[in-house]
């Protein structure tokens, strides 16, 4: 048996696990010496304590803010793929709107939110349709990518088959679209959830429908440091997930035969 | 030679065997858009049974003939005929072409049995037809284990290998390849050259072959075209009059040493002129 420091698997856990715990133990070992007060810099262990207390409310906001996001995300999933096999069908298509696709990408969002806000009258839909918009364009520009990276070879066999268009897009297209695509989504599910607390920061939306960016800001205006910090915490375990869920579902996809998900040992 | 243009004349060609015509090119010759002229006038017949191999140096036009039999370019002017007419009036029963490309050219997400089956799957043949089909191309080049494999999990030889296979199950009535084993090395691409001899011998296949190898044009063809360039073009035409099956041994013969020595004089000559002019 090799020894445990020496798996691949175990490493890729318990190295960054021990990192984070040392992080974490140096952090609350700092704030009790220097006595930081709790308002400037809280110790993890009130975070923690806030966390347990607030629990109901946090996990409501978490909820809602990932509602928004995963709305926004497959939204951005649905139009961003359709766009680009509109893109595909023809180059003229594609030079007529990908510079107003690349418009969405640099436009900041905070700059755009409140005309959104303004313009759409369901909050809800309109924090989605913020989120949208920032997570469309990896989709849009890596599907159309990996829709037009296809062998030319494989191209000429799919002619010389006689392999009609829809076979040819079954077939040669979107599975040589795959990796592209998959990697777009990684990219995408993130930024939907930026996009989403992002929204909520602008729209500033309380009440029953409550984010976590509302709760951030009102811990903010209330001076509760600890439980911004455990909102804060909450959004980045959301990202992290989502990420987490991505690369498995990538792996699931791809892992049998793309370069990316095959492993040194296979 | 005529061309056979009606349907009967054509079957009865077919009928008559070996030798009969399976493509013609009449004066077909190849200018690019952007001026090149990649091939000069050409007139070409690939007899039924015969392995031919074109040879000669970069720039000859070699891949450009082999692309324009296949129907993947069109000619500038001239006409190819296939057995049953020109390419636009045959249907998919005609003809059955198999191209096997420089790259092995799989798909990776494929299986090795997917891959080798994708021209049935792609005809919209039975489950059951192709199957056998599968298995069976994949025991004449020696790959029946490796169905369920993944193209990555194979190596070069043996990809080329599933690359035949593929172009083996459509049973097809031209195989084309072009310049196939170019980037195996010496001791998988003799193996292969023997392999592909012995399976173009046993299913009486019509070969059209690229190659830069005197050797492997040697060892495979029944004739051998020497290709000049700029323009590409038909400078000199080789029989290579061994029997059939050749193995080894041949490769191993004076004989094959004097077919390499006549075909490399032929080479240089070709060269000697070109430069000249």
């Amino acid at each position: 048996m090799r020894p445990l420091a020496q798996s691949e698997t175990f490493m890729t856990v318990a190295a960054p696990l021990t990192v984070g715990v040392l992080a974490v133990a140096l952090w609350e070992i700092a704030c009790r010496s220097f006595n930081v007060p709790i308002f400037l810099f809280p110790k993890p262990s009130d975070i923690a304590a806030t966390l347990a207390s607030d629990w109901p409310t946090l996990l409501a906001a978490l909820g809602m803010t990932l509602r928004i996001a995963l709305q926004a995300f497959f939204a951005a999933i649905v139009i961003g793929t359709l766009i680009a096999f509109l893109f595909v069908q023809s180059r003229a298509i594609e030079m007529s709107f990908f510079p107003y696709a690349v418009l969405l990408q640099v436009t900041p969002i905070v700059a755009i939110a409140p005309l959104i806000i303004i313009l759409v009258k369901n909050t809800q839909v309109a924090l989605t349709v913020c989120a949208t918009v920032v997570a469309l364009f990896p989709i849009i520009s890596n599907t159309t990518l990996g829709l037009r990276s296809v062998d030319p070879g494989l191209v000429n066999l799919f002619r010389m088959s006689r392999a009609g268009r829809m076979q040819t897009l079954w077939r040669l297209r979107i599975p040589s679209a795959l990796p592209y695509f998959f990697g777009g989504l990684r990219i995408s599910s993130g930024l939907a959830l930026i996009g989403a607390v992002v929204a909520e920061f602008v729209a500033g939306t309380g009440g029953r429908s409550a984010g976590l960016a509302y709760e951030i800001l009102q811990s903010g205006f209330q001076l509760d440091i600890p439980r911004m910090f455990a909102a804060l915490f909450l959004i980045t375990l959301a990202g992290v997930g989502l990420f987490t869920i991505m690369v498995g579902l990538s792996k699931l996809a791809l892992g049998a035969w793309h370069e990316s998900e095959v492993g040194a040992d296979a | 030679m005529l061309a056979p243009n009606t349907a009967l004349s054509a079957k009865a060609d077919k009928q008559a065997g070996a030798g009969a015509p399976v493509v013609e090119i009449l004066s077909a010759d190849k200018v690019f858009p952007d001026g090149t002229r990649a091939l000069a006038t050409i007139d070409l017949t690939v007899a039924s049974n015969e392995f031919l191999t074109l040879i000669g140096p970069s720039g000859c036009g070699k891949s450009t003939l082999l692309k324009l039999i296949a129907n993947l370019l069109e000619p500038t002017e001239g006409r190819i005929l296939w057995w049953s007419g020109g390419f636009d009036k045959v249907g998919a029963r005609g003809r059955s072409i198999a191209f096997v490309f420089q790259d092995p050219t799989l798909m990776p997400w494929a299986r090795v049995e997917a891959n080798v089956r994708l021209p049935l799957d792609l005809a919209r043949m039975s489950a059951a037809q192709s199957r056998r089909r599968v298995a069976d191309a994949l025991s004449r080049v020696g790959l029946e284990g490796f169905a369920r494999h993944y193209p990555r999990q194979l190596s070069g030889g043996m990809k080329m290998r599933v690359s035949i296979a593929r172009s083996l199950v459509v049973e097809p009535n031209l195989l084309l390849m072009d310049e196939p084993f170019g980037a195996l090395d010496e001791f998988t691409r003799n193996r292969l050259d023997a392999d592909l001899v012995r399976l173009w011998w046993e299913r009486k296949l019509t070969t059209v072959f690229v190659t830069h190898s005197i050797y492997e044009a040697v060892f495979l063809s029944t004739r051998v075209i020497i290709m000049g360039a700029q323009p590409g073009r038909i400078c000199k035409v080789m029989a290579i009059d061994e029997p059939h099956p050749r193995d080894e041994s041949f490769r191993n013969s004076p004989r094959f040493a004097e077919h390499c020595r006549a075909l490399s004089a032929l080479l240089t000559e070709v060269s000697v002129e070109q430069m000249r002019s």
